[in-house]
């Protein structure tokens, strides 16, 4: 099985942003199993990746690997959307809830 | 509340930028306000995203202004190739660091799933830094309502663009951004976007009048500003993208030469007092086959021989019919073209559409610089036109020969044969200087032609209806018309009836 790969988009230190992370801390603890792997970006110190990414909206999350690519937007204050969104119809196999 | 919060703080007057558009910093009296945002609103099809561009485009070439394009709908691609047909090439521009794009446009990975709040800060984020990486001074966002279709947070979208527009503001950026509407009279725009970030409002229609399509251009409002009213036709030219007509105070000029120079005409010129007035505007009319484009050819003719340099726009004739003619009169049009002192153009009045033949016209005009100029005919161009395009069109040509002091000899053909007044006389004869009638007169089983000078602003003219005949060198005006009256009205009487 791939390494899940998520990196979270944040614009600044600012309450939504901490409490993206947070909420995205949580999720990959409690749901994922610790085996997914978190990155962070603040797109003031990196637009250029923000280019790249064509990043609009923040917080955005993105599932980078495995392939296909998905997009979740907002503070991802409701977890199981979040896994919805990313693609987990039902929550993945190697959880230890 | 304390006597500071009620102190009258004297409003300073709004400083403005030109944009560069053609004609539209004369309608908006200088340009757009410094440091304002401007929402530019119209329906699908009038021509935003060409606005937009050629804002950035107008800052680049003729204010060495960066700009940067923030696109919501076309893709970056798109952009570039729709606009390379109006001379513009932003992939140059880009590579000069002139212009930057914040691609906007919707993701190929598909709608974004939304979980929680969020706002619109890696937009922020990458605008303000494309807007330092090259010093722009100008913003273009195109247009506002692909965001609104994209996300359903409409109250956040509202006040996120209220931040990047005051954020952008702040840094001393010019921003203008771009709007739908649903028709072309109503509400400003679909989503109300103009009452939360717009400054200043302009609105581009694409209106269909008497089966023909007509845009205009209309500022409706520039806080802290004034600005001219009303809406104003504009077109699109290869060469320069928008080019707005601007139609301002214009019909208060009239000639105020006291030079005169030849018709061509030696008896018309006694008739007139002494010739035309330099600045003046003559308009020629009569049925077809009086003589109007002999009296064109002559027109010609006479400045040429008098060093003038001669524009004679046909839209009735070839270029072979017109030199053909004139030969047979004893006058050589292709050797006066050659010396570059004459200048025929033969367009066909339905080739295109009135704005663009008075673009061109008056391109010709800046180019060739002539002293004098003749329209043969009026009628031709009335014809592909709605009446108020016609009147519009007049006046703004008028308005660019008096400024440059040329004389111009208009045609307009009655349609009947005796007497009468055609729909191009009604409409213009209060624009122009003076106006000359040419007449058949049917006299005891003769057709004869007569001709009058009917007005001549600031001059004493010969009020005889006279006589005139056409042989192999042309007009001959003779003696006036006498033991017959009626002859202006079609209706002539004669003397002992």
């Amino acid at each position: 099985m791939d390494v899940l790969h998520l990196t979270l988009y944040v614009a600044g230190d600012t309450p939504r942003s901490r409490q993206a992370m947070a909420n995205l801390e949580r999720i990959c603890a409690d749901l994922l199993g610790g085996q997914a792997r978190c990155a962070t970006v603040d797109v003031l110190d990196n637009p250029e990746v923000a280019d790249v990414e064509r990043i609009l909206t923040t917080p955005t999350l993105i599932r980078e690997s495995p392939t296909p690519r998905r997009r979740v937007t907002g503070d991802l204050s409701d977890p199981q959307r979040v896994l919805a969104a990313l693609g987990f119809s039902s929550l993945p196999p190697h959880q230890t809830r | 509340m304390t006597p500071s919060a009620t102190r009258n703080t004297t409003p300073a007057t709004v400083a403005k930028i030109r944009t560069g558009i053609t004609g539209f910093d004369s309608i908006s009296e200088g340009g757009l306000t410094q440091g304002r945002a401007t929402l530019v609103a119209g329906t699908a099809g009038s021509a935003k995203t060409v606005f937009a561009v050629n804002y950035l485009a107008a800052g680049i070439m003729q204010a060495n202004e960066a700009g940067v394009f923030v696109t919501f709908e076309d893709s970056v691609a798109d952009v570039r190739r729709n606009v390379l047909g109006f001379g513009w090439d932003i992939a140059k521009w880009e590579k000069e660091g002139k212009w930057a794009f914040v691609d906007a446009a919707p993701d190929a990975e598909g709608p974004i799933a939304v979980v929680g709040e969020y706002d619109l800060g890696g937009l922020l984020a990458r605008i303000e830094h494309a807007v330092k990486r090259i010093g722009a001074k100008r913003v273009s966002l195109d247009s506002l309502n692909a965001l609104f279709v994209q996300f359903k947070d409409h109250a956040m979208l509202r006040a996120e663009l209220f931040r990047i527009t005051s954020s952008l503001k702040r840094m001393g950026i010019t921003v203008l951004f771009t709007g739908e509407r649903i028709q072309e009279y109503g509400e400003v725009t679909r989503y109300g976007i103009e009452e939360f970030v717009a400054d200043n409002v302009v609105i581009l229609r694409n209106n269909l009048e008497d089966e023909r399509r007509r845009r205009t251009v209309e500022i409706l409002k520039m806080r802290g500003a004034t600005h001219q009213r009303g809406e104003f036709p504009f077109t699109l030219t290869s060469g320069s993208g928008i080019v707005v007509i601007p139609l301002s105070q214009i019909e208060l000029t009239q000639s105020s030469s006291t030079v005169r120079v030849t018709s061509g005409v030696k008896e018309l010129d006694r008739m007139c007092g002494g010739g035309f007035f330099r600045d003046s505007v003559i308009l020629a009319s009569g049925a077809s086959g009086t003589g109007k484009t002999l009296l064109v050819t002559q027109f010609m003719s006479g400045g040429y021989k008098a060093k003038e340099r001669c524009l004679l726009f046909a839209f009735e004739e070839s270029k072979d019919q017109l030199f053909r003619n004139a030969a047979a009169w004893g006058m050589d049009f292709a050797g006066m073209e050659k010396k570059e002192r004459l200048m025929v153009v033969n367009r066909y009045p339905h080739a295109m559409a009135m704005e663009d033949h008075l673009v061109e016209m008056q391109q010709l005009i800046d180019e060739f610089k002539p002293n004098r100029v003749a329209v043969d005919s009026l009628s031709a161009l009335e014809r592909v036109s709605s009446l108020r395009g016609f009147r519009e069109f007049v006046i703004s040509l008028t308005s660019t020969l008096k400024k440059k002091e040329t004389a111009a000899l208009f045609t307009s053909t009655s349609p009947s044969l005796l007497g009468g007044t055609s729909v191009t006389e009604k409409h213009i004869s209060t624009l122009t200087d003076s106006i000359i009638l040419l007449r058949y007169v049917e006299t005891f089983g003769t057709m004869r032609r007569a001709l009058v000078v009917l007005k001549m602003r600031g001059s004493q003219h010969d009020d005889a209806i006279r006589e005139y005949t056409i042989d192999g060198k042309g007009m001959h005006i003779g003696d006036r018309l006498s033991a017959i009256s009626g002859v202006l009205s079609g209706h002539t009487t004669f003397e002992g009836e």
